[in-house]
């Protein structure tokens, strides 16, 4: 599904590397966790990778289903089948989040050649899908994640991607901000859109997440690099130990 | 530069035939200009905004724009009124009659001996050439050819709707109209259209006592169309006047609103959206004195500046003593699309009573990049999300329309005008 090879990227405006070979490979239907310490380039990965401005990739190659991402517009990427959940949720004034969310899924549909959904069965999917989310109808109508509060925000990117429905979900600590109980909603949301043609790339920095949607494979990113992969239990390790040991091998 | 030869610039003939109200009037204004001197570069009020295309002699030439698409308020049933070029056109005109009004035209009235707008055509003109001259309104009231005269002695049932077609490249038209809205009444005025290549309009209103005036206009599209306008209103108690401007296009265009409130608990909101690219200058002058209390003035404005287009904002707020328990609120925006535009805000406010609230802010910034691509990680194109956001950017000054259907059509033709731009 997501394939990177020796990916290096760095700042456009300075000379700063921030990823320095990270090789990594999702498999369709897989949960993939990435954990690290902060300033470790996670964020930075999941931007390059929905083609965000303001990076360099200086060497290596990232592929969805074979397809150049890096090639690719934010846009096109997205119609690809990728989908990032925000960590910092950008709030929108001035556009309703329902009209955010019907020109995005329209949009999609268009790239991908397939006919635009009507208005009335766009309600009723959004209106199922943001119930099961404990999304009110006014945070609907409200401006895009204007004056929502931090869960709130969280919601709200998975009920994007619940509307999108990617074959490739990043989730940048959708778990950060969440109260025990909105954690449940985001990992059943999630949990719900698990298929065998989707895969996830999860990053976070507690296993209280992973104890929900419980991960196939898990991955140590440390200064720009994948530096140790395992299962599940990688997790509990740095739960308890946090990083130290880990960074001590590699060093 | 003397008086005098300051005013040889306007060497027009005050209309003839014109009863004893009107040639008073005009020969009063006429005197006023004569001591003003038409603007000039150097003058305070005109430093961001060059007067002398809109003072010399000869109007330049603006091409007339032609599009296909359909007029504008085309489907919102209105009485109807029509300027070429300036000249009242009967045949496309409906009667001048509706329920609760009473129109007639300027170049009518003006021949009589005696009609009701004595009382208001120049006189607040006039109030409003202190503490700051507007000399181009003072030569409106004197050289205007004709216009529009509109009493509403009830609340009427639709909107006046004036259209100003603009058929010859060289056309100088200078237009004075006069509304008068009685206690308790309520009246709608929509106008629409550039009017000429050099437009000169004055439209005074007299808001009476828990009167509503509602002004809704949508400056022409023609691009090197030229336009000075004034607003001069009067606030009674407890009235309400709202007024938005929507511009897209023109070289030119001076919008001053000069707002009096002169009776307590009165509204008065001005607003407007101007969309401009390339060869564009916009100017927004407002000037709102508060002279009663408890009354609410709102100012919202919002540019779209793209190629090296100029946004401009004079806007003032003036509480005078007494004027207690005065909410006025001011913004003015601009969005640069690019580098090259630029907007010129001078936001001011002066307060002489101690219980007021007054707020004011003026900002320029170009698009949200983080938003801009939120909205493009989720599939939506660049160029549609960029429209997106400056409609977004655009809507608080929408909003400001009390009007559902005339907000509508609006938002219609920003739609239109930045997807032609962005295909
Ligand atoms: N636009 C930028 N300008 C300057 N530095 C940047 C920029 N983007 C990222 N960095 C730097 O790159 C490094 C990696 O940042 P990134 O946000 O990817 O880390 P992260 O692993 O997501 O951390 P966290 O766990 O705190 O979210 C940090 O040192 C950060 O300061
Ligand atoms: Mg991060």
């Amino acid at each position: 599904m997501l394939e990177i090879k020796n990916l290096h990227v760095q700042l456009e405006d300075e000379d700063k590397q921030i990823l320095k070979g990270v090789d990594l490979t999702v498999e369709a239907g897989k949960v993939h966790a990435i954990m690290g310490p902060n300033g470790s380039g996670k964020s930075t990965l999941s931007y390059v990778l929905s083609g965000k401005d303001g990076y360099e990739v200086t060497d290596g190659e990232a592929a969805l289903d074979g397809v150049d991402l890096l090639d690719l517009d934010a846009e096109e990427r997205a119609a690809a089948g990728l989908f990032l959940a925000f960590q910092y949720p950008v709030e929108i004034p001035g556009v309703g989040n329902m009209t955010f969310l019907r020109t995005a899924v329209n949009a999609q549909r268009k790239a991908r050649g397939e006919e635009e959904m009507s208005a009335g069965d766009f309600l009723k999917l959004v209106r199922a899908k943001a119930k099961s989310l404990k999304i009110d109808a006014d945070m609907l109508k409200r401006p895009v994640n204007v004056g929502f509060s931090g869960g709130e925000k969280k919601r709200n990117e998975i009920l994007q991607m619940a509307m999108l429905e990617p074959k490739m979900c990043i989730l940048d600590e959708t778990d950060s901000g969440l109260d025990v109980d909105a954690m449940k909603l985001v990992a059943e949301g999630v949990n719900a859109l698990r298929s065998e043609g989707r895969s996830f790339l999860v990053i976070t920095h507690y296993q209280r997440l992973l104890d929900h949607i419980k991960p196939d494979v898990v991955h140590i990113m440390a200064n720009g690099r994948i530096i140790k992969t395992g299962g599940p239990e990688l997790a509990l390790e740095v739960e308890n130990n946090g990083y130290a040991d880990l960074l001590a091998e590699v060093a | 530069m003397g008086a005098a030869e300051k005013l040889t610039v306007a060497p027009r003939a005050l209309p003839e035939g014109q009863g004893v109200w009107a040639q008073t009037a005009r020969e009063d204004a006429a005197a006023r200009l004569s001591a003003m001197g038409m603007p000039v570069r150097r003058d305070e009020y005109w430093k961001y905004t060059n007067p002398l295309s809109l003072t010399e002699e000869v109007a330049p030439a603006a091409e007339v724009f032609s599009s296909d698409e359909a007029p504008i308020f085309d489907d919102i049933d209105t009485l109807s009124i029509v300027f070429v070029d300036g000249v009242f056109d009967a045949d496309a005109s409906d009667d001048l009659v509706l329920e609760g009004l009473e129109i007639s035209r300027l170049a009518d009235a003006a021949q009589a001996d005696i009609h009701w707008a004595k009382d208001l055509y120049g006189v607040l003109e006039n109030n409003g050439q202190n503490p700051v001259h507007r000399p181009l309104a003072a030569a409106n009231t004197a050289f205007a050819t004709d216009g529009v005269l509109i009493r509403a002695t009830a609340k009427v049932s639709k909107p006046v709707q004036v259209t100003y077609l603009h058929k010859s490249d060289t056309s100088d038209a200078i237009l004075h109209h006069v509304v008068r809205v009685d206690d308790g009444a309520e009246m709608t005025l929509i106008e629409n259209g550039p009017a000429a290549a050099r437009f000169n309009q004055v439209l005074e209103v007299d808001v009476a006592d828990r009167a509503a005036f509602h002004h809704v206009r949508a400056q022409g599209r023609d691009h090197a169309r030229r336009a000075v306008t004034h607003i001069f209103t009067r606030l009674g108690t407890e009235s309400t006047f709202k007024s938005f401007t929507l511009t897209a296009n023109g070289v030119l265009t001076r919008n001053e609103c000069i707002m009096e409130l002169t009776g307590d608990d009165a509204i008065a909101h001005v607003a407007g959206a101007a969309v401009g690219d390339g060869d564009f200058h916009h100017d927004d002058t407002v000037f709102i004195t508060h002279d009663a209390e408890n009354c609410e003035s709102r100012q919202v404005f919002k540019k779209v500046l793209r190629n090296g287009a100029t946004g401009v904002f004079q806007g003032k707020i003036l509480v005078k003593e007494g004027a207690q328990k005065t909410d006025g609120y001011q913004i003015s925006q601009a969005l640069l699309l690019d580098g090259d535009s630029q907007f010129l805000a001078k936001p001011e406010l002066e307060i002489y009573a101690d219980d007021v609230a007054c707020s004011h802010g003026s900002t320029s910034g170009a698009i949200d990049e983080d938003a801009l691509f939120y909205l493009r990680s989720r599939g939506v194109p660049e160029a549609q999300a960029q429209n997106l956001l400056v409609l977004a950017f655009l809507g608080e000054a929408l909003e400001e329309i009390d009007n559902d259907d005339l907000a509508a059509e609006l938002l219609g033709r920003l739609e239109a005008w930045f997807e032609r731009r962005s295909s």
